[in-house]
């Protein structure tokens, strides 16, 4: 390690047994922390000391901890993924504070996502939505050729910019109004912007829409919060694509 | 006993067509009367459940994450590779056949390896279907690059992004069959148990991660698509969530594990800051198209910064080794020469594990512009992890932990040894050898997937009558038992030490004594201390809270608990071995430059180890290997 | 009907109903801006306006049915997007949304307030009666005693103007707020359409508000 500064920092927690449980905020203390530990790995020092003097370690969803799986997922300070640019939680290391800081963390709030426990939440919803339309109904085998369709460079780039997303909910998460906006747009977005996505794309964003809303997400009044809180750096413009193509599937 | 692998015999070109004529086939309006059973929903799991159920089968699929998008493949980042010879420069079917069986050091059975050279070119066609936006040129064809060991262009991309828009383009037709009401998908579920019934697979056993539950679940065939091991070092490129509990509950209900030794360790991971880490972090190995791997020729020169020493104090040593190759030498090379500098006591960085990938020369000759668009979102990780910028000061990489070739047994239908039970993507052992090239894990997940296991399955389904079993039968009953056991067993310790820090003692040794050098001495060290560590985990970890619950803790726990056997079994696998080969580097067994040996003589075969009780040893079965296409050859990169 | 139903198809809804009013308001503006010229223009426009007979009404109906929409939906989207979101972060901390987009409702609330009092005032005039029934030289209504005479009065300019505050905070959300949900908008023109809304957002409240200022300051005489 190239020094051995260490801070000592207190955690605000949300702490909730199951989902109808009451939840409470708990306090505790981060010792020996060093700039170079991730976020998740300040947690996993709080964690074992907790195990260690018989206390149940705080719950919280993590898994590949390099940025691309979308399961973490805690607001920091009252955003979403902690405000890091195009950075997820696992990613966002603890040079970003300083000894003696305060750091409220919560869980994803929203109704459509309901919490399991302390601050891990149910995020089926975003899969149901993609159930409803957020594929191309090929089938397995029985395709063209991959260059049989041409695409050009910008379709192509611009539909990879929408299929950043990784589908962690910060979007929803951070938005006033808990809507699944860019997360659904991302999708309709990337797929209308493809030949192959093309032919089904009235239905797609009429059925994903409906069943953003029946999945219990609001209203998107375009405050761009969830552009802000995107790892991923997923645009609003694709909301925009995705009004269009609303509006196009009106005329079909 | 001799193992038979089923491989269809003939020319190879004709041996995949041949045999999926000769593959009983369930007739369409039948198919909905058997059930199948995928746990694991990455590339291999997530791309068979939806090939399986749009087929007509009745698919339940299994995932301990929250959503099957966020299966581990996700985090492959360099390509996927397939013999389109788009760019023509060469390629057929027949070179990546050829370049996957050397690159795989004669480790891995022609037929599994033809076929998937053969499939390669479908899986490119089927994602396009989808809608994965690989990356295209200016003429809107698809575009391709080389990867580490392929001397030809063959590696399609998606930014650096690969893996998650493939998983992506697989979950996406998961969902529409999930829509369709063809699978039924069950997240946060592990499985804990495997249900054998008169010899034949019928079922798994799960614990609900969310309410703790143990549930029961039957079925006519049951698929492990479960990914790989590698987290037995603690410290890899895997999730924290990967795991080997599945394939070790499937081996000690008789399945057979082939080859456990052969781990690839990746060349260029961000090395380790501290003891506090968690994982590392791999960068792709695209990155050594353009940059190139030194340390410094002096040891007094270690301290400084890399910019103040001169060119001429440099060491190239992948150049200089390996000039045909150069930086692009395959994984298993490369890695182990960069040990091998810091060895030597000229690694850089913290505790000198580390070597510079420099990117000032392309920088120089392309522009930073170039580089930038090329690898921008890899230099940003980087930043963020390391708070440097590789722009201006060469990047430190240390090799690191990354995929398993070994895994359950299969036969050429991918099953196991235990009817019923098939195996599919790194789960499974079967066409990577002892050393995997770029770009082929991708490949292999979806060749499983979409278009091998929907065949070979339907021959064994057609061979029996569906729903004979259902979880009423006792075996269920008593498996459900077993797991509540084991997992009170694990909760009524109490003990000192963290389940963390028994992974972490574990992965010690492992990386120590098992990792990219093995020794005769090394391992039998490993094969005193595992069981010991196993002892005393057994008599002191603490885990907290209860069965019935939501708990991480108890999770991890098991997780390690099957670790403690599985690192065992690695090492005793890797102490038969007595040659060099790929990813398994015996230090007894090299040429005099360094290179490894192989001892075609005794080893060429696969080594499938068979679970005979817990405190006995188990039994070693061979499947020997033949090459009669590819002709064994000292596997050089020069 | 989709378009009722549907989180896009309503506030598509939204976003035209808006626009609509908003160049009523522009246009409003434009008229009132004769008081600025002198008395008689600004009693010969309202003498204008009011001869064009059941147009006037016609109109009325149009701007009460945008009026209407624009509340129905503006109500029910809030109270939905207030269900969805029951739960408060205890710490909050915004990085895009805005005083502004946050508090559309609101501001738009009480410029549905001032709407009433506005029309109760100037157009059905009972809110003063002493000062909104005068009759000018030339027999027409006397609009700009009945202006001037309101705007002397400190608590109906205060009453204008912060009613004109609303409108700017509503409008520097709403104008760029419509491109976007009409689908007129990508990640280039998005920051150009954003200070345009704000520059209207600005003109108008200006506009506006200069008139109760300029009067009650006793800059424009009555």
């Amino acid at each position: 390690m190239s020094d051995h500064k260490t801070m000592t920092l207190t955690l605000i927690v949300w702490r909730q047994k199951g989902p109808n449980a009451p939840g409470k905020f708990e306090t505790y203390t981060a010792k020996g922390i060093t700039e170079h530990h991730s976020f998740l790995e300040m947690l996993d020092v709080v964690n074992e000391d907790l195990i260690k003097s018989g206390k149940e370690p705080i719950v919280f969803d993590h898994d590949c901890r390099e940025g691309i799986c979308g399961m973490c997922s805690q607001v920091i300070n009252g955003v979403p993924h902690g405000g890091q640019e195009r950075t997820t939680v696992c990613q966002l290391h603890m040079r970003k504070f300083k000894d003696g800081d305060t750091i409220y963390i919560e869980p994803w709030r929203a109704k459509a996502f309901p919490i399991h426990k302390d601050l891990v939440v149910d995020r089926s919803a975003y899969d149901t939505i993609i159930q409803a339309g957020g594929y191309t109904s090929c089938h397995t085998g029985g395709v063209p050729d991959g260059n049989a369709v041409l695409i050009p460079k910008p379709d192509a780039d611009y539909a990879m910019d929408a299929a950043e997303c990784i589908g962690c909910g910060a979007c929803a998460a951070a938005c006033p109004n808990s809507s699944a906006m860019l997360f659904t747009s991302a999708k309709v977005a990337q797929l209308a912007a493809l030949p192959q996505g093309k032919a089904e794309a009235a239905e797609r964003v009429k059925n994903m829409l409906e069943t953003m809303q029946e999945c219990g997400f609001g209203n998107c009044s375009n405050h761009y919060e969830c552009q802000a809180a995107c790892p991923k750096g997923v645009n609003v413009k694709f909301i925009a694509k995705l009004n269009r193509e609303y509006l196009k599937s009106l005329a079909s | 006993m001799i193992l038979d692998g089923k491989c269809p015999t003939g020319p190879i070109e004709k041996t995949w067509d041949k045999h999926r004529f000769d593959l009983k086939l369930v007739n369409p309006a039948n198919k909905r009367k058997y059930t199948v059973i995928m746990v694991g929903t990455g590339l291999a799991g997530g791309a068979a459940a939806a090939s399986l159920g749009e087929l007509g089968y009745n698919v339940m699929a299994f995932c301990y994450q929250d959503s099957p998008r966020r299966a581990h493949s996700i985090a492959a980042q360099g390509g996927i590779n397939a013999a389109k010879n788009y760019p023509n420069d060469g390629d057929s079917i027949y070179r990546l056949f050829y370049d996957t069986i050397k690159g795989g050091d004669f480790r891995a059975r022609e037929a599994d390896v033809w076929r998937l050279a053969q499939v390669s070119n479908n899986i490119i066609d089927q994602c396009v279907a989808q809608g994965v936006p690989f990356a295209r040129d200016y003429a809107g064809y698809l575009d391709n690059r080389s990867f580490g060991g392929a001397q030809v262009s063959r590696t399609f991309y998606a930014r650096g992004q690969t893996g998650q828009q493939l998983l992506l383009g697989a979950y996406s037709a998961l969902s529409r069959q999930i829509k369709a009401g063809t699978v039924k998908m069950y997240n946060r579920r592990e499985m804990l148990d495997l249900v054998v019934v008169d010899g034949v697979a019928k079922g798994i056993t799960c614990r609900n991660l969310i309410t703790g539950e143990i549930e029961s679940y039957a079925a006519d065939a049951v698929c492990l698509a479960t990914g790989g091991y590698v987290n037995v070092f603690y410290l890899s490129t895997n999730a924290m969530g990967c795991s080997v509990t599945a394939n070790w509950k499937a081996y000690k209900k008789g399945a057979f594990f082939a080859n456990p030794c052969y781990t690839q360790i990746h060349p260029t991971c961000i090395p380790q800051a501290g003891d506090y880490q968690s994982k590392l972090t791999l960068m792709s190995e695209s990155l050594r198209n353009d940059g190139r791997c030194w340390v410094p020729k002096k040891k007094e020169d270690l301290g400084k910064h890399p910019s103040e020493i001169a060119e001429e104090d440099r060491d190239y040593y992948l150049e200089r080794k390996y000039p045909s190759f150069g930086n692009l030498a395959p994984r298993d090379i490369a890695s182990r020469a960069a040990k091998e500098q810091c060895d030597d006591g000229r690694g850089v960085g913290p505790g000198g594990r580390g070597v510079y990938l420099d990117f000032a020369a392309a920088i120089k000759r392309v522009g930073e512009n170039t580089i930038k668009e090329r690898y921008g979102n890899l230099f940003e990780m980087y930043e963020k992890i390391t708070d440097e910028n590789a722009y201006k000061r060469p990047m430190r990489m240390y090799p690191a932990p990354h995929y398993s070739m070994g895994g359950l047994w299969v036969d050429y239908n991918l099953m196991s040894n235990i009817p019923g039970l098939f195996v599919l993507g790194e789960a499974n052992f079967s066409v990577h050898g002892a050393n995997r090239l770029g770009a082929s894990a991708l490949m292999q997940g979806l060749a499983d997937g979409y278009f091998v296991i929907p065949y070979t399955i339907g021959g064994y389904l057609a061979s029996i009558k569906p729903g004979t079993v259902t979880t009423a039968n006792p075996e269920f009953k008593k498996s459900v038992e077993d797991v509540n056991g084991y997992a009170n067993k694990l909760l009524s310790i109490n003990g000192k030490k963290t389940v963390a820090e028994f992974m972490r003692e574990l992965g010690g040794l492992m990386w120590e004594n098992c990792g990219m050098a093995r020794s005769k001495e090394s391992l039998e060290t490993n094969l005193k201390k595992i069981p010991a560590l196993r002892e005393e985990f057994w008599k002191n970890v603490k885990v907290t809270g209860t069965g019935a619950e939501f708990n991480q803790d108890l999770e991890n726990a098991g997780r390690t608990a099957d670790f403690l056997e599985f690192g065992e079994l690695l090492c005793r696998d890797a102490h038969h071995r007595e040659e060099s080969c790929g990813g398994h580097f015996r230090v007894e067994h090299q040429y005099d430059d360094g290179e490894a040996k192989r001892d075609d003589a005794n080893f060429c075969y696969v080594g499938a180890w068979e679970y005979k009780g817990d405190s006995k040893e188990p039994e070693l079965h061979k499947e020997p290997l033949q090459f009669e296409n590819v002709h064994l050859a000292v596997r050089s990169y020069k | 009907m989709q378009l009722l139903k549907s989180t896009v198809g309503r506030k598509i809804l939204m976003a035209i109903t808006g626009q609509l009013m908003v160049l009523f308001v522009i246009v409003h503006l434009l008229g009132n801006s004769t008081i600025f010229v002198g008395a008689d223009w600004l009693n010969a426009y309202a003498k204008h306006l009011h001869d064009l007979g059941p147009f006037v009404w016609v109109f009325r109906l149009a701007m009460l049915t945008f009026f209407g929409v624009h509340v129905i939906f503006g109500t029910l989207l809030t109270l939905e997007n207030s269900t969805a979101n029951p739960q408060k972060y205890a710490v909050n901390n915004k990085l895009e949304a805005t005083f502004s987009s946050e508090n559309m409702i609101w501001t738009g609330l009480l410029m549905a307030a001032f709407v009433v009092y506005h029309l109760l005032h100037f157009t059905v005039r009972v809110t003063n009666p002493e000062i909104s029934q005068g009759i000018d030289a030339v027999g027409r209504f006397n609009v700009y005693a009945m202006v001037t005479g309101s705007f002397q009065q400190g608590i109906i300019a205060f009453v204008y103007i912060g009613a004109m505050i609303a409108l700017f905070l509503h409008l520097s959300h709403g104008v760029q707020s419509f491109f976007q949900t009409m689908g007129w908008n990508n990640a280039c023109t998005r920051p150009v359409i954003s200070t345009i809304g704000k520059v209207v957002a600005v003109i108008l409240l200006v506009g506006y508000a200069s008139i109760p200022l300029f009067i009650f300051t006793g800059i424009l005489k009555g």
